[in-house]
């Protein structure tokens, strides 16, 4: 987060300050601590130039309950992007349209070359495989809710190598103090090297395991990933790997009294439904935190 | 004294210009790329490759005639030549020795090796990679170019 223009781009770019700082905010925010006229007459350019339903919803709802109000891009077919503008020039534009923006776009590190050319703050709604920092943040303020974010181990289940939201909570956790990781995942979908390098810098201790049933006694947190069939070599093997780790109320008997089960969302066969009526399952709170914590982005951008 | 062919001169001693002695065997082509200076410039430059190094070893060699590189030039062949040492020649003399040093910031002149950065798009921007403790970081999408992949491939 740069201090002349507020953006928020990467979880890598913060400290635990300011994360902390955003989380207090957000619980303040969550306990309906503000008046609605925060943002009044702020305008918020939301451009998602990927399908989203939450982060876009969120960010809108987060806006709106704060006073301001929201242009939207709407589909991309519909604008000059189709006539082959770049994304650079379709952000000086709209700087001149709204007081911040918030980005989706499939390309790895748009975000940051966004905040180069805008002349507003520009808040990072999710680059291709890269940083997804409000979801990051909605993570790390679930953790919050439930416990400290100190001496926990927190497992992370399912695709652990392309997974942006894994990495980017993986890099925030680095920054709080003894938080054992533990990956679980399928051959050739583990943490990539660069990752595991990378969190064996920030001096964070990371464990391997073979199986859920493994790792599961440990756990405080347990951070369940969607799996795309694509990844997988053949039918068979996805259909192996989602039955023997599928999260379901027999296999959480073995898990702490007090461990959460988390998911970014949308899932599809990771959790059984059965696991919802459970006080362990966090994953649909995890998603309505969103927008608190949207709301104490936008007021820490704009305000 | 008058050295020859046998004596072991490979390329000819220039009046003005600069040499980079001691580059990475097989570099020599790519630290010409990187100083923007191939066929179609009208650069005059001199190529030596794999030729036997008075430090033991092999190495490659560049001259080049009637230009003073600049110190960011020095530092971007750092990238693929960390041990070569930069004579600036006035006068068929060494006039000044420059060491290479490996440049904290990088712009403009790695490719990054990850194909949906948005470096490689039609965007209007240029790469931007920092030192990292294991090579160099792209400024954009986190991607390591580390030390042991060959950088010259993404120059």
């Amino acid at each position: 987060m740069t201090h002349e223009q507020k953006n928020i781009l990467s979880v890598r770019d913060m400290e635990r300050e300011e994360i902390d700082k955003l989380l207090c905010s957000a619980a303040a925010f969550d306990r309906g601590n503000f008046t609605g006229h925060e943002l009044d007459g702020k305008l918020l350019a939301v451009l998602f130039f990927e399908p989203s339903t939450r982060t876009r919803m969120s960010f809108s709802s987060a806006m709106m309950r704060l006073g301001g109000k929201i242009l939207n891009l709407g589909s991309v077919e519909a604008t000059s992007i189709t006539k082959g503008e770049t994304l650079s020039d379709t952000i000086r534009v709209i700087s001149g349209y709204a007081d911040a923006i918030v980005l989706r776009h499939p390309k790895e590190g748009a975000a940051r070359l966004a905040s180069e050319v805008a002349t507003v703050p520009v808040i990072n709604g999710g680059d291709g495989a890269g940083q997804h920092p409000s979801q990051t943040l909605l993570d790390l303020y679930t953790i919050r809710e439930s416990m400290r974010i100190e001496n926990i181990d927190v497992g992370m289940q399912g695709d652990l190598r392309y997974g942006r939201t894994v990495h980017s909570l993986a890099f925030a956790l680095s920054k709080y103090n003894n938080v054992r990781l533990h990956a679980i995942a399928p051959e050739g979908l583990d943490f990539p090297s660069h990752i595991k390098e990378d969190l064996h810098d920030a001096g964070v201790e990371l464990i391997i395991h073979d199986n859920i049933e493994d790792a599961l006694p440990e756990l405080d947190v347990l951070y369940v990933t969607r799996l795309q069939r694509e990844r997988f070599p053949d039918p068979v093997a996805f259909a192996n790997y989602a039955s023997t780790y599928r999260i379901t109320p027999a296999l959480l008997e073995c898990a702490k009294p007090n461990m959460i089960v988390l998911h970014p969302l949308p899932r599809v066969d990771e959790i059984d439904p059965a696991v919802d009526a459970l006080p362990c399952a966090k994953y649909f709170e995890q998603a309505h935190n969103g927008v608190p914590v949207r709301m104490a982005m936008l007021n820490e951008v704009m305000n | 004294m008058v050295r020859t062919i046998s004596d072991g001169i490979v390329i000819s001693p220039i009046k003005n210009g600069t040499v980079i002695d001691h580059i990475t065997p097989g570099e020599g082509l790519t630290v010409i790329r990187i100083l923007g200076i191939e066929d179609g410039t009208n650069v005059t430059f001199t190529v030596a490759s794999n030729v036997v190094s008075s430090r033991g070893g092999r190495k490659d060699m560049v001259k080049i005639e009637n230009r003073e590189l600049l110190k960011d030039e020095v530092d971007k062949i750092a990238l693929v030549a960390p041990y070569a040492s930069i004579s600036i020649i006035r006068d068929f003399k060494v006039s000044v020795k420059k060491p290479v040093g490996v440049p904290k910031e990088i712009v403009g002149v790695i490719k990054c090796p990850n194909p949906n950065c948005i470096t490689n798009t039609k965007e209007p921007v240029k790469s931007k990679f920092v030192a990292h403790p294991r090579g160099f970081r792209c400024q954009y999408c986190d991607s390591i170019i580390s030390r042991e992949m060959d950088i010259g491939d993404y120059i």
